[in-house]
């Protein structure tokens, strides 16, 4: 009883810490629902296949809230069905990235020496080369028809800028008054890292993941748009390939049909972005113990 | 690096040498060099990349190539081998290590290969055709954002919590976290489709047929008539960052001393703004910039796929297509020691700019 009411607890201290930035509360808001639409609408809404040749490209109703595509088939029923994929992939390259560059970013931090210019070394290399194009030459080469294959490959390479953010915020960290307290009283590494730097590091870690999943987003339908993912399932960047490659961009009466999913990609990045506010306040442990 | 100029070395610690053995240790010392040693350095890790890629991985483009040759052209081994060899201006009977040697060396002299889907036509020619116009639309594009953000945040710093302010900060927020190829999609179904402001099929290539390049007002039209919707996807996509940066920043350099003692000496406003503020606000920007570089280069090449703009990225996309390995190996090269380039310019610059980092 006792835990479950502390979960509880923590829960309303985190909400109610995120509505104090309003702009970031709205951004949590939009995220949480596109994640419920995209997770737990497939369930309700059935995706239409069925091509209705009298129903081309029609103007959102209410019928079809979205307006119909190139076949009459229901653009909403896609919208709701296009997001897991995308999210899928960006959350598996978001936890990959966030892994490495928290780790070595830490590692790095603390160990100095040769230690951290090996790593400092390696990581500029990388952030250097332009990641994008690099993508999409290895993805010629290599074959990424399943997601979570897609999502760590992107992962794989998106950590350098995240690392050298968290390395010089764990360097900072290292030389703050209660760690030197903490260092003092002899508390032993083991409670200087899990009780000290992880809780101070928490906001900057629940934000790289954030904005690493912005950047997983950004690449994966930058690399469909150019083919180099294998279309299969409908998400919103097949969508838009399929809009594109069919020249139906060109075509004034197939707005809907680009509009609604590139709405749907920038809504979802720009809410994404605006949330990490909120998230800066939620996970700040001297909001919490003020709070 | 800086150490020696704050507080001069004490004599008795430096070892006895001779005044070349001291040179030599200033110049390896020397910032310049380092960075240079360092891109170099990105560049050699890159082709090495490269080089396994093409060479070593099981099914590489040569291996591919070779069969493709076999089964469409009915060639025998031997022939397709030897043709491949001469595309990839690899030997592929020599051992690995001379391969490597000899694709260092070609990559030194220039040698790209010659490509797959118009033979003939060798990978640095195509480079140095298409390259140009990258180079010209992302700079544009780049400066022009830079200078447009440094201002709007300065100005947002200097009105911050006015309805400007609210407005462009929101503005910003929106067009940063929108992915640039996207806006480009945007820009050409509102632009170009629905309320047909713009001539969009006019405005692909980089050049109206019958104009030459020269340095005439007609041909600079031309050019920024047909780059015009890359460089406003370029600008609105990174201005939002510049602006607020620079609006933190300002913020930041309005509160310190030297600020204040300016305002005592009775500098006038503007002096203050542009001399004092404006250039010590935008310095850590340039970090920034280095990052932003290779930002917009490599994802420059989605956004010249969409307007149909034949810059270096329009080809690296059309090889990557049609699986044309000598022309992607040498295009991505060819991107990748620009962005590093870039870097290392930024660098040198910001060392220029900032005189805290005195360079000894």
């Amino acid at each position: 009883m006792e835990i479950i009411r502390g979960i509880f607890r923590w829960l309303g201290t985190t909400l109610k810490l995120m509505t104090y930035n309003k702009a970031g509360f709205i951004g949590f808001l939009v995220t949480a629902a596109i994640l419920i639409m995209s997770l737990i609408g497939p369930f309700f809404v059935p995706l239409d296949t069925k091509t209705k040749l009298d129903k081309i490209y029609q103007p959102p109703s209410a019928e079809h809230w979205f307006g119909t595509d190139h076949q009459g088939r229901d653009i909403f029923s896609q919208i709701v069905h296009g997001g897991k994929d995308v999210i899928y992939v960006a959350a598996v390259a978001a936890f990959l990235s966030t892994f490495i560059a928290v780790s070595f970013g830490t590692l790095s931090a603390f160990a100095g020496g040769a230690v951290d210019s090996v790593i400092m070394g390696f990581t500029d290399i990388i952030l250097t080369i332009p990641q994008f194009p690099l993508l999409a030459v290895l993805a010629a080469f290599i074959k990424l028809d399943n997601l979570t294959f897609l999502g760590i490959f992107l992962g794989l390479l998106s950590w350098p800028a995240l690392l050298r953010a968290v390395r010089s915020q764990a360097l900072s960290l290292k030389e703050r008054d209660f760690v030197e307290a903490a260092r003092a009283l002899d508390l032993g590494a083991g409670h200087i890292i899990f009780r000290e730097l992880v809780p101070n590091m928490m906001t900057y870690i629940v934000i790289s993941f954030t904005l690493a999943m912005t950047a997983a987003v950004y690449t994966q339908v930058g690399l469909v748009l150019l083919g180099l993912v294998p279309v299969s399932s409908s998400n919103w960047g097949v969508m838009i390939s399929l809009a594109w490659t069919q020249g139906a961009i060109f075509f004034r009466d197939a707005m809907w049909r680009i509009m609604m999913p590139i709405l749907a990609i920038a809504i979802f990045q720009l809410s994404v972005i605006t949330m990490t506010r909120s998230l800066e306040l939620a996970f700040n442990p001297r909001l919490r113990t003020m709070a | 690096m800086s150490t020696s100029a704050i507080a001069p070395e004490n004599p008795a610690s430096v070892h006895p040498g001779t005044s070349a053995a001291r040179g030599l240790r200033r110049v390896l010392n020397n910032f310049y060099v380092r960075r240079l040693a360092k891109a170099l350095f990105t560049v050699w890790v890159v082709s090495t990349i490269i080089f396994f890629l093409i060479r070593l991985l099981p099914g590489n483009p040569i291996e591919q190539y070779i069969a493709r040759l076999i089964e469409t052209q009915g060639m025998d081994y031997e022939n397709a081998r030897m043709q491949a060899a001469a595309l990839f201006a690899i030997d592929l009977d020599a051992p690995l290590w001379k391969q490597y040697l000899d694709y260092l060396l070609n990559l030194l002299s220039g040698n790209l290969g010659v490509s797959i889907t118009s033979p003939g036509t060798t990978v640095t020619s195509i480079i140095a055709r298409f390259l140009p116009w990258t180079i010209f639309s992302v700079g544009v594009g780049l400066i022009l954002s830079f200078t447009i953000g440094i201002l709007l945040g300065l100005m947002m710093a200097y009105r911050r919590d006015g309805l400007l302010d609210h407005i462009l900060t929101i503005f910003a927020s929106v067009v940063s976290s929108v992915p640039n190829y996207l806006l480009g999609i945007l820009l050409v179904v509102w632009l170009g489709v629905q309320w047909k402001v713009l001539p969009i099929a006019q405005m692909r290539g980089t050049m109206s047929p019958g104009v030459i390049p020269s340095f005439t007002f007609t041909f600079l039209y031309d050019a920024l008539f047909h780059a015009f919707l890359p460089i406003l996807t370029y600008v609105l996509t990174t201005v939002g960052t510049w602006m607020l940066s620079m609006k933190g920043s300002t913020i930041g350099t309005l509160g310190e001393d030297f600020v204040t003692v300016a305002r005592a000496r009775g500098l006038k406003d503007w002096r203050i703004t542009t001399a004092y503020v404006g250039r010590n606000a935008a310095l850590p920007l340039f970090t920034q910039l280095t990052i932003a570089i290779g930002f917009v280069v490599g994802g420059s090449f989605l956004i010249e796929t969409i307007f149909q703009y034949q810059g270096i990225g329009y080809v690296l996309s059309g090889a990557i297509a049609q699986r044309d390995y000598p022309v992607m190996q040498g295009v991505f090269l060819i991107i990748t020691m620009s962005v590093i380039f870039a870097n290392l310019l930024a660098d040198f610059l910001y060392g220029w700019l900032d005189p805290r980092i005195k360079i000894g």
